[in-house]
C-alpha cells in the first residue's frame, strides 16, 4: 500500500525498475496540463507520474517472479484503495445486524425471527463480524500492504533527506513566483543562502557548472509525518492486539448492600484474553451501599435517565483501608490493574417466601432484569428447600399500570408506584439433576401454578390451600459493573496521538523548492571587465529566482517573493525581463484583491 | 422569556436570514453572466484575461488586449482555463498586481472598467454574503443562549447538534470566503444550512436542558465539537465536489446543457477539485481526532475504547472512505472524477452516521432525544 495521501512523487519510485516506473504513461490526459510546463522544466528531477499501472507482460515468470509480482500488487496504491473500501463495506453488516458479545439477546431474537437466512448468516460470521475470518483477512491484508509500502519508503525518505536538492534548471522563468533582475555586484547567493537558512530551508550551493546557483528545499516533514501516521496505525493495531490477548473483562451484578471481591467465581461473565492469566486478578473488593438513579420528569424527554450513581466502599488490596467512591457513568473506579465501570442498573425487590410448613425458604433481594425503557422487569425466585419446592415468576413495575392491550406494564422508570405481579409455582424445579439452569428463567413444565397476585411493598399474599406465603418486603436496586484490564490501551493511545500529529504533517506541510541563479551579465562594449574572478563587486549580475511546489494544490510563490524582497528584487513585477525595477512601481498594498473579501 | 425561548427566537430569525441569503444567492446565480461569479482572476473576463497574460510564458500586454477584444464568453472560458491552471490564488494576486501596475501607468482598459457599476449578479451575491454573516451571527447567539440556559455545551441532543452543524457548515464556508472568493458556493451552503435547521426545528426539537448520564463529561465539549466542525467541513467539501463533477461534465461533454448552464457560473473543474481537496484534507485530521477523542471518552464511560457500537462503526467507515479518497487522489487513474465520487460516498457515510444511526439503529449512542 502506498502510504501517501499525498500527490507528491513517492520516493520509492526511484528504486523501481524502469519498466515499472515508465514515463507519464498512465497520467490522465489533461490532468496536469497546466503544470506540465513546470514539470517539463524539471522532468529530469521529477521523473514520471508516481503509481503506474503494472504492465508486467513479460514472457514467463518464474515462481520468484510471480512472488515479486504478487507482492508488488499487494503493496500498490490500487490494492490499498480496494482494501480500504472492502474494509468499509465489510464493517456495515456489523452495524446493521445485532452482534454477539454486545447484544446476545438481540442476536437470538433475530435468529428466531428469521429462521431462513439466520443459520447461513450465523455460519458466515455475520453476527460476529469484527471477529470473523473475512473481516480479519481484509484488515490483515491491508496492514501487510501498508507495512510493505512503509518499510521501503522509510529508507527512501532517509536517503532523500540526505541527498542534495537537484541543481537549478537553466531557465527559471516558468517557475512559481519567477523573478529576474539585475544587480550591480554583491554576493547575491550568499545573501539568499543566509535568508533561506534563517527561514529553515535546507540549502545546497551549486558546484561545478552550477556554481552560480543555489537550490533550497523545505517540507521533508510531509513525508516524515506520512510515515509516522502509517507506523502509528500499525502500533494502534498492536495495542489493540495486546489488549485482546493479555487483557480481561468481566461483568457482575451487585445488589444494594452486597459486595464483590475480584475472583473469577464472583463474575457473572468473564472473558479473558487468549494469553491472559485469570489466576492473577488484582485482589480488590468492594460493597455497594447505595444506588441512585434520577429521571426526567417533564416535557418531551420524560423518562430519560439523568443521573446514576453507585456508592462503593472499596478495599484496593487485602489489609488496605476502606475507601469511598461514587462510581457513575463517566467516573469509573480506577484501581491498580483494573477499572470498574458502571454500565447498568435495575430493581431488586426483597421477597420472602414461606412454604407450607411455615419455614422461610427464601428471604433476599432478587435481581429483576429490565425489559423496556420504563423498567418493566422480570425475575424469578427458586426455592428448592421448600416443601414442596416453590418457584416464583415475577413481573416488576416501578410505576405500575394495567390496561387491556398491554397488560401490566410500567409507565415511568422511577419507583413511583412499584408493584410485583407474582405467579407462584410448586413442584420439582429440576435443580437436583445437576444440569445447568438459567437463573433468570423458571421452567414451568411439570409445575403447578398456585396463583397470581399483585403485591406492593409491605404486602403479603397467603398462598391458597395453606401452601405458604409470599411477601414483598421492600424495594432495593442493583447495578452492573464492567471490570476490565487492558494492557494495550496506553500504547494505542500514544500511537493514536502520533497518528494525528503524523496525518497533520502529511497533509499540511508542503514539500517545495526554490532556486536562485546569479549569472554575470555580459559587459557592454567599453566597460572594464572585473580583473579578479570570484570577486563580483562592481559587476552586473543577472539574478533569477523561482520556486516549485511538489505538493498538489499548494503554491510556493509567496515564499519566493519573500526571498525576492529580502534580496531587493522586484516583488511586484511578475513579468520576467532584464531590467531593474522602476522606482516606486506599483504599491505595496496587500496581495489579496479587495473584491475577494466581500 | 427564558433563555431557551430567546434561543428559539434567534434560531427562527437566523432561518429567516438564511432564507433571504438563499434567495439572494439564487438571484445572483440566475443573473450572473458567464464567468462573472467566478473566483479569483475570472471574476471579470478582462481581469481573467490579464491573468492569463501574466501566466503565459510570453507575457506581453498584447495578449491581454487580444483577450479583451474577444467575445467575453470565449475570453472568460479561455482565461479561466489558463489562469487557474497553476495556482489560482497567487496568480489572482499577480493579476491584481498587474492590473494595478497598468492602471498606474495609465494604459489598458482595465482601470476604466473597474470603476463601473457592479453587475446585478455580483451585487446580489454581495448582499447574500452579508445576509449569510448575519444569519450565522444570529444562529451563534441563539446557540450561546441555549448553552447558557442549559449550563453546558449546546450540543447535547440531536436538535442542538443540528443547530451547531448548520453553524459549522456556514462558518467553514465563510471562513474559506475570507481567503478566496467562494460566493458561488453560497447557494448550496445556505441551502444545506436551511435544510439542517428546518429538520432540527420541525422534527428534532428538544425542550430539555438535561443530559443523559453518559453525556455528562467534559469530553462532550471536545469530542462532539470536533465532530460538528468536521461535519460542517465535510458538507462544504461535498458541495464543492458536486460542483466539480458538474463542471467536469460540462468540460467533457459539450452537449450537456444543464451542466454547461451551471458550469459557466462557477469556477473551472480543476480549481473546484483543488478546493474540495483542500477542505477534505483539512477535515481528515480533525475527523481522526474526533474519532480518537470519542474512543478516549468511551473508555471512561463504558469501559472500552472501541466496541463496534453502530456509531463507532460508521465513524470508522466514514474515516476509511475519506482515507480512500485521499489515497485515490494520489493514485494514477483514480484522480478527478473517481476520487470525487469516493469523497461523496464518504459524505454519505457521514450522513448515515449522523441521521441513520441516531434515528434507526439502537446503540450506546442513542442520544437523539426524539
Amino acid at each position: 500500500m502506498s502510504t501517501g495521501p499525498t500527490v507528491e512523487q513517492s520516493p520509492d519510485a526511484e528504486q523501481r525498475p524502469a519498466a515499472q516506473q515508465g514515463p507519464a504513461a498512465d497520467q490522465e490526459p489533461g490532468a496536469d496540463q497546466a503544470t506540465g510546463a513546470e514539470q517539463a522544466a524539471l522532468s529530469a528531477d521529477w521523473g514520471g507520474e508516481r503509481r503506474v499501472r503494472s504492465t508486467t507482460s513479460g514472457p514467463k515468470l518464474g515462481p520468484m517472479g510471480w512472488l515479486r509480482w504478487g507482492w508488488r500488487q499487494l503493496t500498490s496504491m490500487r490494492t490499498a484503495l480496494v482494501l480500504l473500501f472492502l474494509l468499509a463495506v465489510a464493517a456495515i453488516p456489523g452495524s446493521v445486524l445485532p452482534q454477539r458479545g454486545t447484544s446476545d439477546l438481540e442476536v437470538n431474537n433475530w435468529i428466531d425471527r428469521n429462521p431462513g437466512a439466520a443459520p447461513l448468516l450465523d455460519r458466515l460470521g455475520f453476527f460476529d463480524v469484527f471477529a470473523s475470518p473475512w473481516f480479519s483477512a481484509i484488515y490483515i491484508l491491508l496492514f501487510v500492504s501498508l507495512i510493505g509500502c512503509v518499510l521501503p519508503r522509510i529508507g527512501a525518505h532517509w536517503r532523500s533527506m540526505r541527498a542534495p536538492t537537484p541543481p537549478a534548471p537553466r531557465r527559471l522563468d516558468r517557475l512559481a513566483g519567477a523573478r529576474t533582475w539585475t544587480v550591480d555586484g554583491g554576493d547575491v547567493l550568499a545573501d539568499a543562502q543566509a535568508f533561506l537558512r534563517s527561514e529553515r530551508w535546507r540549502v545546497t550551493r551549486g558546484t561545478g557548472a552550477n556554481a552560480g546557483s543555489l537550490a533550497a528545499e523545505k517540507g521533508f516533514a510531509r513525508e516524515t509525518g506520512n510515515l509516522l501516521f502509517h507506523i502509528a496505525l500499525v502500533l494502534i493495531l498492536v495495542g489493540v492486539a495486546l489488549g485482546s490477548l493479555f487483557g480481561w473483562k468481566g461483568t457482575v451484578i451487585v445488589r444494594e448492600g452486597n459486595g464483590f471481591s475480584n475472583t473469577l467465581t464472583q463474575y457473572d461473565s468473564f472473558s479473558p484474553g487468549r494469553l491472559a492469566s485469570s489466576e492473577t486478578l488484582p485482589p480488590f473488593s468492594f460493597t455497594m451501599s447505595d444506588f441512585e438513579a434520577t429521571f426526567e420528569r417533564d416535557g418531551s424527554q420524560r423518562g430519560a435517565p439523568r443521573s446514576f450513581s453507585a456508592a462503593l466502599q472499596y478495599v484496593a488490596e487485602p489489609g488496605a483501608p476502606v475507601q469511598e467512591k461514587a462510581v457513575s457513568v463517566n467516573s469509573p473506579l480506577r484501581l491498580d490493574g483494573a477499572k470498574v465501570f458502571l454500565v447498568g442498573h435495575g430493581y431488586a425487590p426483597h421477597l420472602r417466601l414461606t412454604d407450607s410448613e411455615g419455614t422461610v425458604v427464601f428471604d433476599d433481594t432478587v435481581v429483576f432484569l429490565p425489559q423496556d425503557g420504563n423498567f418493566t422487569s422480570t425475575g424469578v425466585v427458586k426455592a428448592p428447600d421448600g416443601t414442596p419446592q416453590l418457584g416464583v415468576q415475577g413481573l416488576f413495575l416501578p410505576t405500575a399500570a394495567l390496561d387491556e392491550i398491554r397488560g401490566p406494564h410500567s409507565t415511568f422508570p422511577a419507583p413511583d408506584d412499584p408493584a410485583i405481579f407474582a405467579s407462584v409455582w410448586s413442584g420439582d424445579l429440576g435443580l437436583d439433576t445437576g444440569a445447568p439452569r438459567n437463573v433468570f428463567t423458571l421452567e414451568t413444565e411439570g409445575l403447578t401454578q398456585l396463583g397470581l397476585q399483585a403485591l406492593r411493598p409491605g404486602e403479603s399474599w397467603t398462598l391458597p390451600d395453606g401452601q405458604g406465603s409470599l411477601e414483598f418486603v421492600s424495594l432495593d436496586r442493583w447495578a452492573s459493573f464492567t471490570i476490565s484490564h487492558d494492557p494495550g490501551k496506553l500504547l494505542a493511545l500514544l500511537a493514536a496521538g502520533a497518528a494525528i500529529v503524523g496525518v497533520m504533517l502529511s497533509l499540511f506541510v508542503k514539500r517545495r523548492r526554490i532556486w536562485v541563479r546569479a549569472d554575470p551579465v555580459e559587459q557592454r562594449a567599453g566597460a572594464q571587465p572585473d580583473p579578479s574572478a570570484g570577486d563580483t563587486l562592481g559587476r552586473a549580475i543577472r539574478v533569477q529566482v523561482g520556486g516549485l511546489s511538489r505538493t498538489e494544490a499548494s503554491d510556493v510563490t509567496a515564499e519566493v517573493l519573500e526571498l525576492v524582497a529580502a534580496l531587493g528584487g522586484p516583488v511586484d513585477e511578475p513579468v520576467t525581463h532584464d531590467r531593474a525595477p522602476a522606482a516606486g512601481a506599483a504599491g505595496t498594498s496587500g496581495p489579496v484583491d479587495e473584491e475577494n473579501l466581500t | 422569556m427564558t433563555m431557551a425561548q430567546w434561543s428559539n427566537l434567534l434560531v427562527y430569525a437566523s432561518m429567516a436570514m438564511y432564507s433571504l441569503a438563499f434567495i439572494s444567492f439564487a438571484v445572483s446565480f440566475a443573473a450572473t453572466r458567464a464567468g462573472a461569479l467566478g473566483s479569483g482572476p475570472a471574476e471579470q473576463p478582462e481581469r481573467a484575461a490579464v491573468g492569463s497574460a501574466v501566466t503565459g510564458a510570453s507575457a506581453a500586454p498584447a495578449t491581454a488586449t487580444t483577450g479583451v477584444s474577444d467575445s467575453p464568453a470565449d475570453a472568460a472560458a479561455r482565461a479561466r482555463a489558463t489562469a487557474r491552471a497553476n495556482s489560482a490564488q497567487v496568480e489572482a494576486e499577480l493579476a491584481a498586481e498587474a492590473r494595478r501596475g497598468r492602471r498606474g501607468g495609465g494604459r489598458g482598459p482595465a482601470g476604466a472598467q473597474d470603476s463601473q457599476e457592479l453587475p446585478p449578479g455580483r451585487r446580489a451575491a454581495n448582499i447574500a454574503m452579508s445576509l449569510t454573516w448575519l444569519a450565522l451571527g444570529l444562529l451563534v447567539v441563539g446557540l450561546v443562549a441555549r448553552g447558557i440556559w442549559a449550563g453546558r455545551a449546546p450540543w447535547g441532543n440531536m436538535y442542538e447538534y443540528s443547530l451547531a452543524s448548520a453553524a459549522a457548515m456556514t462558518g467553514v464556508f465563510l471562513g474559506v470566503s475570507l481567503r478566496r472568493d467562494v460566493r458561488w458556493l453560497g447557494l448550496l451552503v445556505t441551502m444545506a444550512s436551511l435544510i439542517t435547521l428546518g429538520v432540527a426545528v420541525l422534527l428534532l426539537y428538544n425542550d430539555s436542558p438535561q443530559l443523559v448520564p453518559a453525556l455528562k463529561s467534559y469530553w462532550l465539549a471536545i469530542h462532539v465539537s470536533a465532530a460538528i466542525i468536521s461535519g460542517g467541513a465535510f458538507t462544504v467539501g461535498a458541495a464543492a465536489t458536486v460542483l466539480y463533477l458538474i463542471a467536469d461534465r460540462a468540460e467533457r461533454k459539450p452537449g450537456a446543457r444543464i451542466s454547461h448552464a451551471i458550469a459557466v457560473r462557477i469556477p473551472d473543474a480543476k480549481s473546484l477539485d483543488a478546493l474540495a481537496y483542500k477542505v477534505n484534507a483539512f477535515v481528515f485530521p480533525l475527523w481522526t481526532f474526533a474519532v480518537i477523542a470519542g474512543a478516549i471518552w468511551a473508555e471512561d464511560a463504558w469501559g472500552r475504547y472501541w466496541g463496534w457500537d453502530p456509531k463507532e462503526t460508521w465513524a470508522f467507515i466514514t474515516w476509511l472512505v475519506y482515507a480512500a479518497y485521499l489515497h485515490a487522489r494520489a493514485t494514477a487513474g483514480w484522480k478527478g472524477r473517481r476520487a470525487a465520487v469516493i469523497g461523496l460516498i464518504g459524505f454519505a457515510c457521514f450522513l448515515i452516521n449522523f441521521f441513520g444511526v441516531n434515528l434507526f439503529v439502537s446503540g450506546l449512542h442513542s442520544y437523539a432525544g426524539v
